[in-house]
């Protein structure tokens, strides 16, 4: 579970409450990062990415202040409560802000990397990380996180499966269960949004002819939509864009919404079976 | 109430009518700007700059214990401009690409001109920031202070009561809050669009030391 407190008590110097105030919150950090500080913002991503949006967009992207803002609990990890609760827009909504980047970490190794090269870069940044704990992608630490760099997973040349933040641990297991059919695919983590790695997109799209992305995010917008905008312009390859549909989302706890919207292994392999017209192929 | 005009006044009065001058120029010349606006909060920005207050160097404009001046109010820019460029920040004749193709002099206060430390525009942002650099010279033990503008009219916005909130908590007796009282704004008279009064009292309840000068109110 995510939480500050542990940092609050060995740093107290260096933690500032600011209470319920999402837009004082981000406005404050902005002030400290234009003093030369680091302020690392922790809100739950779908009050941080909505309603402190225009101090995002003017006191950090616009004013260039080095300023992390941390979403936490992030996409449907508090599935239960509701719209409300659920941040399944601010992908779409952070990139489209000139000078803001945008990373969803896959796993615990992905976050602490991430958080280490935050610290280094300057320049403001939306990052969003789940709250419940998920099966991890990596083993350990050793795979670095280099802003702007998709990492390949798995290699292949039958089409390529797209993943990022929560999903990319379940793009992992749909290509297992594809291997074990025939079906050769190669796994992104696209880890970062912005800035865009453009290149593995392309690569993609030319060496291996299909692409399925797969997001913790409405299909409007967001990592599909990222991809579309790549592959129609640049190599026109069949493409499906699984994600949540344009609907308040169901209720649940996060693994039964991912179930309901086809966020799972099965339905990737089932998905990309039918794209590539292989759906009796069977190991 | 305390005289808003210090002795060296006749200086200050003089000052402010060539600021006035000057942004009338810049805006004709423009044929775009906030006029009243701007007009508005001359003499408060006139005092500042000229009348001993502001701690700053139009020769190092990011020195870094220069006292902050924060233009909340983000629309009226043009007096901001005219006095940067009276006291050297950047050259005065750049003042004629005002609002122009590519100018960097752009209709709000935009931190690549000299002089400007946060991009304002948006309402409601500005003490916010303040309170974030406030804080940073606190925890720094810097000397320098933060002065914050804001329009009567932005006294509407939530986001500022969230900032004074936070102010008071953290006692920071370095940020100085400055309310252009105008009693206007671009859609009408303020108390009939909304209505702030008693306007001293509620800074006062939120934990501020409110000072009222003549025609505007500015408070520590
Ligand atoms: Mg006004």
């Amino acid at each position: 579970m995510a939480s500050a407190t542990a940092f609050a008590k060995a740093f107290p110097k260096q933690f500032v409450e600011v209470g319920i105030a999402e837009q004082n919150i981000v406005g404050i950090a902005a002030g400290l990062a234009a003093s030369g500080k680091t302020p690392f913002v922790m809100s739950p991503a779908c009050f941080l990415s909505m309603r402190s949006i225009e101090q995002i967009k003017v006191d950090v992207a616009y004013s260039k202040t080095n300023v992390k803002l941390i979403g936490i609990s992030g996409g449907v990890s508090y599935g239960a409560l509701g719209m409300s609760h659920h941040s399944l827009q601010d992908i779409a909504v952070a990139r489209a802000i000139p000078g803001l980047d945008v990373a969803l970490p896959a796993d615990e190794h992905d976050v602490r990397n991430l958080i280490r090269t935050l610290a280094d870069f300057e320049g403001g940044d939306y990052i969003r990380i789940g709250r419940n704990p998920v099966p991890t992608v990596y083993e350990s630490d050793e795979t670095p996180f280099e802003f702007g760099k998709a990492v390949t997973l798995v290699d292949g040349g039958d089409a390529t499966l797209i993943g990022t933040g929560e999903t990319v641990r379940i793009v992992l297991d749909a290509a297992s269960i594809l291997a074990r059919d025939g079906v050769r695919c190669r796994v992104l983590n696209m880890h970062t949004i912005k800035p865009w790695d453009e290149e593995a997109v392309l690569k993609a799209a030319n060496e291996t002819g299909y692409i399925i992305t797969v997001e913790e995010h409405i299909i409007r917008g967001g990592l599909g939509a990222a991809v579309a905008e790549v592959v129609v312009q640049r190599c026109p390859v069949p493409m499906k864009i699984i994600g949540i549909r344009d609907e308040p989302a169901v209720t649940g706890s996060p693994s039964e919404i991912f179930q309901h919207y086809g966020l799972s292994a099965e339905n990737i392999r089932d998905v990309t079976k039918s794209m590539l017209g292989r759906e009796g192929d069977i190991a | 109430m305390v005289d808003a005009v210090p002795p060296k006044g006749d200086f200050l009065r003089r000052k402010a009518s060539q600021i006035r001058m000057d942004l009338l120029q810049m805006i004709y010349h423009a044929k775009a700007g906030h006029t009243g606006s701007s007009l508005s909060d001359t003499d408060i920005l006139t005092a500042l700059y000229y009348g001993g207050v502001l701690r700053v160097q139009a020769n190092n404009p990011k020195w870094p214990l220069r006292d902050r001046f924060i233009r909340s109010k983000g629309h009226a820019v043009e007096a901001f401009y005219c006095i940067l460029a009276d006291l050297g920040f950047f050259p005065k004749c750049e003042l004629e690409t005002y609002s122009q193709y590519g100018s960097r002099l752009i209709g709000h206060p935009n931190n690549k001109v000299p002089g400007v430390d946060m991009n304002t525009g948006a309402l409601g942002h500005g003490l916010s920031v303040g309170v974030g650099i406030a804080l940073s010279a606190k925890l720094d033990a810097n000397a320098f202070r933060v002065f914050v503008l804001m329009g009567d009219g932005e006294q509407a916005e939530g986001s500022v009561w969230e900032a004074a909130m936070a102010a008071a908590h953290y006692r920071l007796d370095n940020l100085i809050g400055i309310i252009d009282w105008n009693g206007l704004q671009i859609s009408g008279r303020t108390d009939e669009v909304m209505r702030t009064d008693p306007l001293d009292g509620k800074w006062r309840s939120f934990g501020w030391h409110v000072e009222l000068a003549m025609g505007t109110t500015s408070m520590k």
